[in-house]
């Protein structure tokens, strides 16, 4: 069986670390993404941009809207994820907006940090 | 050199900067793919210019000048400090060979790169909030506290702002280009609206106690300009002449004390017929494509008023029939709202009342100052007194501009007399 583990977390306590703790934290999690992934485990993971950096699409009636930020309605529930690897945010605007789920519900787009937590 | 020709000369490179500055920045940005390196780059190519085109003159073309200069010294500086950060050497290296120097390029990228200037402050991943200040800082040159003091905010607000943007077209990799033509469409919508948000920002400010702001709507008018002549697309010209059509009346919508002038009472020999004939032609090119939308539609109407000699003259039933058609392309309660004014003012105030009576009930508008001043206004043509002052005191409520108080008191008291 595979699971998707999501990580939730108040971005404003994260930052209020000094610098090297939140390096610690960093290197941590990636020693123990290591560790999952030597023993077969884990498929993927990656630390998100900050939520500033959210893009929210939606397809109502066939149009595509593009908003800024992450704003799911509360009866939203997050129902799924495409990973993709696309050179910029218009094509990753473009799947989203393709995929069915688009046309009903809202899909946020949130890039992937290249390097570990404290980038 | 003596002094007068020094500053002469002084005086003509400041020319050049500002008919330039935006366009080296635009072509910068995507040479270089950064706003603050680029703008970084400009301002060291405009030093070089200082120094030079005093002494050995101002060169053939100084936009591919500043263009070349500003990308070697931006290449210059990331080769210096590469020495404590090794990876700008490969930057410096990549800028400099997938780029060619811009003294051997064409004119024509030049147009296509002030186009991904807009179209990237547009962006509709990023805020209003963001892509207002982005537009007027990057495209238009306003400075932070020029901006600051359009919006009535501070200008650590509006700098914040920029700096979030900018993180965020480069965190999320927000691409320095045009979209193909079946994308066009939608994103050319969200460039319209930035463009009409400043327009109507400067036209009639939120609150406050000044009700114009010609600044901002200048401005604004500058930019539908510019979006006109890199993208003669017809909604541009639609919204362009709804601006100039607007903009026409500026003078006499306000009297000499600061009052509102409602279309009705304005003295139209003050409306600027310059403008009028711009816009009418713009509209006329537009309807022509037979493409046309929204924009096109709204300065349609506001045409008939300006080609009307008076209130009573105006063809309402071509203001309806255009109405009609922008419910069927745009429909929202306040094109509803205004429909039924044109339609009062063809068939009479009770059918007007009809009108306005369903609307509010619906609850959309319940809120909406202007939507209780016009049925306040139905009513009070019909004789209804008390219904009038009903309304009357609701929209007073409600409304937050002073000359906008100042009338809705003015009527209520009116009513009493």
């Amino acid at each position: 069986m595979k699971y998707l583990c999501l990580v939730y977390l108040e971005e404003k306590i994260l930052n209020a670390f000094p610098a090297h703790e939140r390096q610690a934290i960093s290197d941590k999690a990636m020693s123990y993404c290591d560790k999952l992934q030597k023993a077969g485990q884990l498929l993927a993971a990656s630390p998100l941009h900050p939520v500033e950096t959210a893009t929210t699409v939606r397809v109502p009636e066939g149009k595509t809207s593009t908003t800024d930020g992450p704003f799911a309605e509360t009866k939203e529930q997050l129902g799924g994820f495409l990973m993709i690897d696309v050179p910029d945010l218009n094509d990753a605007i473009r799947i989203a907006a393709q995929f069915p789920g688009a046309h009903f519900g809202s899909v946020e787009v949130r890039p992937m940090k290249e390097l570990g937590c404290a980038d | 050199m003596s002094d007068d020709t020094a500053q002469e000369a002084r005086a003509r490179d400041d020319d050049v900067y500002r008919a330039k500055s935006r366009q080296v920045l635009a072509t910068l940005i995507r040479l270089l793919g950064d706003f603050d390196a680029a703008e970084k780059a400009l301002q060291e190519a405009f030093a070089v210019a200082m120094e030079q085109w005093p002494r050995d003159g101002i060169p053939a073309n100084p936009r591919a000048w500043l263009v070349s200069t500003g990308r070697f010294k931006a290449i210059d500086g990331m080769r210096r400090r590469a020495r404590y950060d090794a990876s700008l050497s490969e930057l410096a290296k990549q800028i400099e060979t997938s780029t060619s120097d811009p003294l051997e390029q064409e004119d024509e990228h030049i147009e296509d790169d002030r186009l991904r200037l807009i179209f990237t402050c547009c962006h509709p991943a990023l805020s209003p909030e963001a892509q207002i200040p982005m537009t007027l800082r990057e495209v238009c040159n306003l400075t932070t506290e020029e901006i600051a003091r359009a919006f009535l905010t501070k200008p650590a607000t509006i700098a914040q702002r920029i700096v979030r943007a900018k993180a965020k077209i480069r965190d999320t990799r927000i691409p320095y280009e045009v979209l193909p033509p079946s994308e066009l469409s939608d994103r050319l919508d969200t460039v319209l609206h930035v463009i009409y948000l400043v327009f109507n920002e400067g036209y009639s400010a939120s609150f406050g106690a000044s009700l114009t702001r010609a600044d901002l709507s200048g401005e604004a008018i500058r930019l539908g300009r510019l979006l006109l002549q890199l993208l003669p697309e017809p909604e541009v010209m639609g919204l362009l002449a709804l601006m100039l059509l607007h903009e026409s009346r500026r003078a006499a919508r306000t009297s000499e004390t600061g009052e509102i002038v409602l279309l009705e009472h304005q003295d139209r020999t003050l409306w600027n017929q310059d403008y009028i004939k711009e816009g009418v032609e713009l509209i006329e090119r537009a309807l022509a494509s037979r493409r046309f939308g929204p924009y096109t539609l709204q300065a349609a109407i506001a045409a008939v008023h300006a080609e009307a000699p008076s209130a009573q003259e105006t063809d309402w039933a071509q203001i309806v029939t255009l109405y009609d058609l922008l419910m069927q392309a745009d429909p929202s309660p306040i094109v509803e709202l205004n429909r039924a004014v044109a339609v009062a003012m063809r068939d009479g105030p009770a059918k007007g009342l009809e009108l306005v009576d369903a609307l509010l009930n619906r609850g959309e508008l319940a809120q909406y100052h202007l939507a209780h001043a016009t049925r306040a206004d139905f009513c009070r043509r019909l004789g209804m007194q008390a219904d009038a002052r009903v309304s009357y005191e609701r929209a007073l409520a409600l409304a937050q501009q002073e000359p906008e108080r100042r009338f809705l008191e003015k009527r209520l008291k009116e009513l009493e007399d």
